[in-house]
């Protein structure tokens, strides 16, 4: 491609003088293991169905109070005298408030207070926050607002009709100012968004992974070389249930209770302790049932900290539930991500190097969720599943009047946008060489044997087996007929793609040498007590979101200590009893509070060993473990079951041993999972109105161990259906002055039913060598791998018309455009 | 705001309330009858969180006013199950039909007026039946299994409530 239709050139030309480096270059450095791991095809079950540890298919244990409608959701909590709070949004993306005039809204029955940025000032400085990046964001504007919808006051009132009816009571005066929403011309600076900074330019910081030096030399080396910009769109995650919270501050014991839409509590209640200066035992966050996550209800919103406010201006509970536009229009938002790609590649069609620039739209803050060593997320595990000798990834962060974000939209801190890339690109030099897509990525994968694999950018992918995987999904989708399928059908002018996506994920994180949030290491966490009627609970400090962790963590404990999954009640999500975490996203609870979960099982087994032992009166050296027991070696007729080493720790418990039967661990990964799947994807495209339609999809999964079947089955759905979506259908659209121009479920098309295929699905499974259980995490990586293989399905089917590349989502609109450009008219 | 005395069935039992005109029927079911399994998602008639059946239709009760109910018969998830789960709530738990439960109820509700409409409906009808309301987290495989499951049954319980 021309340097013309190259946007990130202009970072290079820029060069350290506009540009400086603000964040410490960052190589990863993972630690090493050297297991050599095989892949099989069948699920590991060793426990009778009677304890149903892991591999078995298990119904879910939450089940039964979501399908009765009694699950407990925070617009469900109720509270006496409890009030409620809406929120005045800035109907401007950028400008200067002159005044806010409340008198009307608080004549409004039931209205009782309006709470501004002075009056958040005044309280405190509470007008100003952190973010999750150490950045700073507004919770009200005192001078001006920065994106449209952003929060400007808030009204409290006896209910929410008399709030909403206060909100728009109140009148607010604005200066309108240039509003900037292209990160480009962001970059020049011309129109500062964040003029409360030391600084005043856009560019928040640069960052870089991989050797410069090597990756040049590779290029000048490169017998065949392609180029192309692309850009990740701007999306929102849209969980069904929005975000909102229940305060309530008691005065009479200073205790501050809340229920909160959190995927991560325990960081929220560090955060809300740091941000108000109420001590955090204090402090009390349950995290009820939530209704979808997905990286969403991660950050701290401006609400839920004038939630909290209201609570302790009015003494009395509040409550805060956005609704969807507020949702659409100003929470978190993800990807955002503009990308030039060159990748080389020797005569032989080997893939030798990678060089990536990027830039990275934050909006108005930088309030990703990513670890803080990585401002880019794990955005350099771009090379993908393919060996290559050098790359060089550079992405620079730019403020923009957009709400502040981004976080992950099912995905492990960016590497969705990084998966897009390597398999666009990969593609594109499959087609241009000529080669068959999968004949090139089987040339190219990394090999079983190189694992661990030492990656050019510094990763140590654990294990793997690309070939199985995208072998199995050949066979499965009959690859060889569909390109015979489709050669005829070109020569009917009938246009018929098929795309390949062979991701490699990352997740877990992380190893706490590397990873922290907020300076808080990213360990994660499990408390089992087992009464003495050998039944159990379990808290983590995790929390789900409809992953099924009530399910799987019990089936871990049932597996590690033959205690019926059914006998072992999960809780997660209340600070005040689980313990210490950093929470679920990212695909970190199972590699990381799952490991706990095991590896505190195994410390009450150990214990439970002394117990038996005493009480069979043998040497410990003389039992071995058994399922559910501790059986005498040789002799298992002598033996005690986990039930009766139970009620023994708490009537009969050993002289010299403490009594009770529990353990906690805090689990610190050695190394992030690095799980990986081939999907294919078959689509036609109809050519009189654009509409690609999806005729099969078949995905194959390796996440390593599986808990569950039944669970991952569904996460690989959902996930899938999440991949579908950004690749067809959503996009977050905003005008020249910032007005989002999709802020409600009509203009933001989640798919349904019928737009969403019937997902085939296929599995291999390659453990992770270092994980207790060889389990990887699996939640995210279908969201990860999907959109590569629909758009690559969709420019293969139009290559031959000279279509290199269309951006996702792609739309009708956008493949009727095209298939006119090049000819094609009916 | 006009105030108003409307008296409606739901889930068998009858319940005769004051409520405002503007009032949505969304709010009456989960604030003043305290039925909270019935959800709010989108406000726009788009997600279908909030579907009851009304006088045996399925709506989306964020966008009817509860004064228009007055004197309906309205059926929420609280409603389904009698002596035991519904083959709906079986088919849902069976198939791992839910994962956040947010949207079940109303999928649920969807699912129970298509099938009152149509015993025995192919994969497509059930995708098309179930297309206004939305699911993030299942991908929908799982929940077209749950309510074929429940058809099944549902047809064999017929069966056998009248020999042929």
């Amino acid at each position: 491609m021309s340097d013309q239709l190259d946007p990130l050139r202009a970072l290079d030309e820029a060069g350290e003088r506009h540009l400086p480096d603000r964040v410490e270059r960052h190589t990863p450095k993972p630690a090493g293991s050297s297991a050599i791991v095989e892949t099989s095809h069948e699920v590991r079950v060793t426990t009778p169905a009677t304890v149903c540890g892991m591999g078995h298919r298990m119904k879910r244990k939450e089940d039964p109070r979501f399908i009765q409608g009694r699950g407990t959701y925070v617009d469900d909590v109720k509270l006496p005298g409890m009030l409620y709070m809406d929120i005045v949004r800035s109907p401007y993306a950028h400008a200067r408030i002159t005044k806010i005039d409340a008198s009307e809204a608080l004549k409004v029955p039931g209205v009782l207070a309006v709470i501004t940025g002075e009056d958040l000032k005044q309280a405190g400085n509470l007008h100003w926050m952190p973010t999750l990046m150490s950045d700073t964001q507004m919770v009200l504007p005192i001078e001006k607002v920065v994106y449209y919808a952003q929060e400007v006051c808030v009204v409290v009132a006896t209910d929410r009709y008399a709030a909403a009816d206060g909100v728009e009571k109140v009148v607010v005066e604005y200066d309108p100012l240039p509003v900037v929403v292209d990160p480009f011309e962001a970059l020049k600076d011309e129109t500062i968004v964040r003029d409360d900074k030391e600084l005043k330019t856009n560019h928040i910081w640069h960052w870089e992974a991989g050797d410069r030096e090597a990756t040049e030399h590779v290029f000048r080396s490169a017998a065949k070389v392609v180029k192309q910009y692309m850009h990740i769109p701007r999306i929102h995650v849209a969980s069904i249930e929005t975000c909102g919270m229940v305060a309530d501050f008691n005065k009479a014991t200073g205790k501050l209770k809340i229920w909160m839409t959190s995927q991560a509590p325990h960081a929220h209640r560090t955060v809300f302790a740091l941000v108000s200066g109420i001590p955090e035992h204090k402090i009390q966050i349950i995290s009820p049932d939530i209704g979808g996550g997905f990286g969403g209800k991660v950050p701290v919103y401006p609400g839920y900290v004038c939630c909290v406010v209201a609570s302790i201006v009015t003494g009395r509970p509040v409550k805060w539930i956005e609704d969807r536009s507020e949702n659409l229009q100003a929470d978190s938002f993800a990807r955002d991500y503009h990308i030039t790609a060159e990748m080389a590649a020797d005569a032989d069609g080997r893939i030798t190097g990678l060089r990536v620039r990027t830039l990275a739209d934050n909006g108005a803050a930088d309030a990703a969720a990513n670890p803080s060593k990585f401002p880019a997320g794990l955005y350099s595990i771009c090379t993908g599943s393919y060996d290559m000798r050098a790359a060089h990834i550079a992405v620079d962060g730019v403020y923009t009047n957009k709400p502040p974000g981004g976080v992950a939209y099912r995905c492990s801190f960016r590497v969705t946008e990084a998966v897009h890339m390597i398999e666009r690109m990969t593609d594109i030099m499959a087609h241009e060489l000529g080669e068959d897509p999968a004949a090139f990525r089987l040339k190219n994968f990394i090999r079983p044997e190189q694992f661990p694999y030492r990656s050019p950018t510094g990763w140590e992918y654990d294990s793997g087996n690309y070939h199985a995987a995208l072998k199995l999904a050949m066979e499965m989708i009959g690859y060889e007929e569909l390109r015979r399928e489709q050669a005829e059908k070109r020569t009917r002018g009938e246009l018929m793609g098929i795309g390949i996506s062979s991701f490699t994920e990352v997740v877990g994180a992380g190893p706490s040498r590397d990873y922290d949030i907020l300076g808080i290491k990213m360990f994660d966490s499990a408390e089992i007590r087992i009464h003495p009627t050998g039944k159990a609970i379990a808290r983590f400090g995790t929390k789900s979101q409809g992953q099924g962790h009530e399910t799987t963590y019990a089936q871990i404990i049932a597996e590690e200590l033959g205690i019926p999954a059914e006998h072992v009640e999960v809780e997660e999500g209340d600070t005040d009893t689980a313990p210490y975490g950093l929470g679920t996203y990212a695909s970190r609870s199972t590699p990381t509070a799952g490991a706990a979960a095991a590896v505190a099982a195994r410390k009450i087994r150990a214990k439970a060993r002394t117990i038996a032992a005493y009480l069979l009166e043998v040497s410990e050296d003389d039992l071995e473990w058994s399922v559910d027991r501790w059986q005498v070696k040789g002799s298992p007729e002598q033996h005690k079951t986990i039930q009766d080493i139970a009620f023994a720790a708490y009537t009969n418990h050993p002289p010299g041993v403490e009594a009770g039967l529990e353990a906690t661990d805090y689990y610190d990964p050695p190394n992030l999972t690095f799980p990986f799947g081939s999907y294919i994807c078959v689509v036609d495209i109809d050519t009189g109105t654009g509409e690609v339609k999806i005729r099969r999809f078949v995905a194959v999964d390796d996440c390593g161990n599986i808990i569950n079947p039944l669970v991952v089955e569904g996460q690989i759905h959902g996930g899938l259906t999440m991949g579908l979506a950004p690749a067809l259908f959503e996009e977050i659209v905003y005008d020249e002055n910032g007005q989002n121009l999709t802020g409600t479920f009509m203009d933001y098309l989640l798919p349904t039913a019928v737009e969403t295929p019937k997902w085939e699905i296929g599995k291999t499974i390659t453990p992770s060598p270092h994980h207790p259980i060889g389990a990887k995490g699996v939640g995210e990586s279908p969201t990860v791998g999907a959109p590569p293989a629909i758009a690559n399905a969709v420019v293969d089917a139009l290559w031959h018309l000279g279509v290199r590349h269309i951006d996702i989502p792609i739309t009708p609109q956008k493949v009727w455009k095209l298939l006119r450009d090049h000819g094609i008219t009916e | 705001m006009s105030t108003h005395q409307i008296t409606l069935t739901v889930n068998g039992a009858s319940h005769s309330v004051q409520t405002e005109a503007r009032t949505l029927l969304v709010h009456l079911i989960r604030e003043q009858l305290n039925l909270t399994g019935t959800h709010i998602g989108c406000d726009t008639s788009s997600c279908g969180a909030c579907t009851v059946i009304v006088n045996g239709r399925a709506i989306k009760s964020c966008t009817m006013f509860a004064v228009q109910a007055d004197g309906a018969t309205i059926e929420t998830i609280e409603g389904l199950a009698g002596a035991g789960l519904h083959p709906l709530q079986e088919g849902f738990w069976e198939k791992h039909g839910l994962q956040c439960g947010y949207c079940t109820p109303g999928m649920i509700m969807s699912a129970k007026a298509l099938l009152a409409q149509n015993p025995n409906p192919s994969e497509e009808e059930i995708r098309y039946g179930i297309s206004g309301n939305l699911c993030r987290c299942t991908g929908y495989v799982k929940i077209v299994e749950a309510i074929q499951y429940a058809a099944a049954k549902l047809r064999e319980q017929q069966t056998q409530e009248v020999p042929a």
